[in-house]
C-alpha cells in the first residue's frame, strides 16, 4: 500500500525559501502568484493490507520522525 | 570533572571541543553514537558539525541515534548537557530543549565572529561571566534561527532561561544586530532545570589568543566551579 506525505511549514512560520522562489518567478514575468510555500514530499510503501492500520503506521512515522510538529503541518494521502 | 563528547557521522567540532575540555583539565572521553552506554559523566557535550549530512532536518537523525536515549536519561537525572551548534539542533530534536532552529533568515550559511551578551550568569554554564558581559564568539551555521511558541518564549524570559543574545560591540540588541533572524536575538537557551544549555555560537573556538580570543574559556571554567 502506497502513501504520499506532504510536509509544509505552518502558516505562521516564515518560509524564506518559498519567498525567494516566489520573487524569482515574479522577476521572470510570471507575476500572478498570490503566494508560494515550499515543502517536502515523501512516498512511503507500507507492507500492510488493511488501509486503516497502514495509514496509522504512516501517521506514527510522521509524528516520530518525518515532521517537526512545532513548525510543520503534514497531510497523508493514499496513492 | 568527567566529560563525554558524543561523536556522530558528520560531527566536525568534536575534536575542537575535546581540546578545549582537556585544556581545562576535564577528564574527557569520546563516545561513538552507536554506543548504548554512556561513561560516567558530569558533562555531556553534543558537538557542532553536520550530523548525517543534515538529512531530513538538522539534527533529526542524530536525535534518534542509540546513544541519545542514554543522554536523555542522564539529562533527566541532572547531568549537565551542552549542545553547541548542531548539538543545539539535536537537543531540540530530542525534545530536551523546546523550540527549533529554522534556516537563517537570509538563506545564507553564516561564518563570522559576532558579539553576544550574557543574559543570565546564575547558571552552571555562565557563573564566571558577568551579567550583560559582551563576548566575541564565532558562529558558523545555516540553521540558527531560533523559533518557539509564544508561551515558551514567555517562560524563557520569565525564568531567565535565555543564556545569550546576539548584539553588536556596544551591546545593542535589535534587528540590525541579529545575524540569523532568531526570535528576540536568542543565541542560546537553557531548560527549566538549567542543566541543559544549547547555543549556536562556538565557545570551543575561543580558547586561545593565537587563533582567536579567550572569550569562550569562562564557559568551561564556570562548569568546573
Amino acid at each position: 500500500m502506497k502513501f504520499s506525505v506532504t510536509v509544509i511549514l505552518k502558516k505562521d512560520v516564515l518560509d524564506p525559501q518559498g519567498k525567494v522562489v516566489e520573487n524569482t518567478l515574479a522577476s521572470m514575468g510570471l507575476n500572478s502568484i498570490k503566494s508560494i510555500r515550499q515543502g517536502k514530499f515523501f512516498q512511503i510503501e507500507v507492507d500492510e493490507k488493511d488501509h486503516t492500520t497502514a495509514e496509522k503506521k504512516v501517521d506514527e512515522m510522521c509524528k516520530k520522525l518525518l515532521v517537526n510538529l512545532i513548525i510543520e503541518d503534514y497531510k497523508i494521502s493514499k496513492i | 570533572m568527567r566529560s563525554s563528547v558524543i561523536v556522530f557521522p558528520g560531527s566536525n567540532c568534536d575534536r575542537d571541543i575535546a581540546i578545549a575540555l582537556e585544556k581545562m583539565q576535564f577528564k574527557n572521553q569520546m563516545v561513538w553514537h552507536k554506543e548504548t552506554k554512556l561513561p560516567k559523566s558530569d558533562l555531556v557535550v553534543l558537538p557542532g558539525g553536520f550530523s548525517y549530512g543534515d538529512y531530513l532536518r538538522s539534527g533529526a537523525i542524530a536525535g534518534k541515534s542509540l546513544i541519545i536515549d542514554e543522554v536523555v536519561k542522564a539529562a533527566n537525572s541532572g547531568c549537565l548537557i551542552l549542545g553547541i551548534c548542531n548539538g543545539f539542533q539535536i537537543l531540540t530534536e530530542t525534545g530536551l530543549l523546546k523550540g527549533t532552529l529554522l534556516r537563517n533568515k537570509n538563506l545564507k550559511f553564516i561564518n563570522k565572529d559576532v558579539h553576544i551578551k550574557v543574559m543570565n550568569n546564575n547558571t552552571k554554564f555562565s557563573n564566571k561571566y558577568k551579567n550583560n558581559q559582551l563576548l566575541k564568539i564565532n558562529i558558523a551555521h545555516n540553521e540558527g534561527n531560533y523559533f518557539t511558541d509564544p508561551k515558551h518564549l514567555d517562560e524563557l524570559n520569565k525564568e531567565g532561561l535565555i543564556a545569550f543574545k546576539y548584539c553588536d560591540e556596544k551591546g545593542n540588541i535589535n534587528n540590525g544586530t541579529n545575524p540569523n533572524g532568531s526570535l528576540e536575538n536568542i543565541a542560546g537557551i537553557l531548560n527549566l532545570k538549567k542543566n541543559i544549555l544549547g547555543m549556536m555560537p562556538h565557545p570551543e573556538r575561543m580558547i586561545d589568543d593565537i587563533i582567536s580570543n579567550k572569550d569562550g574559556i569562562n564557559l568551561f571554567s564556570s562548569l568546573l566551579n
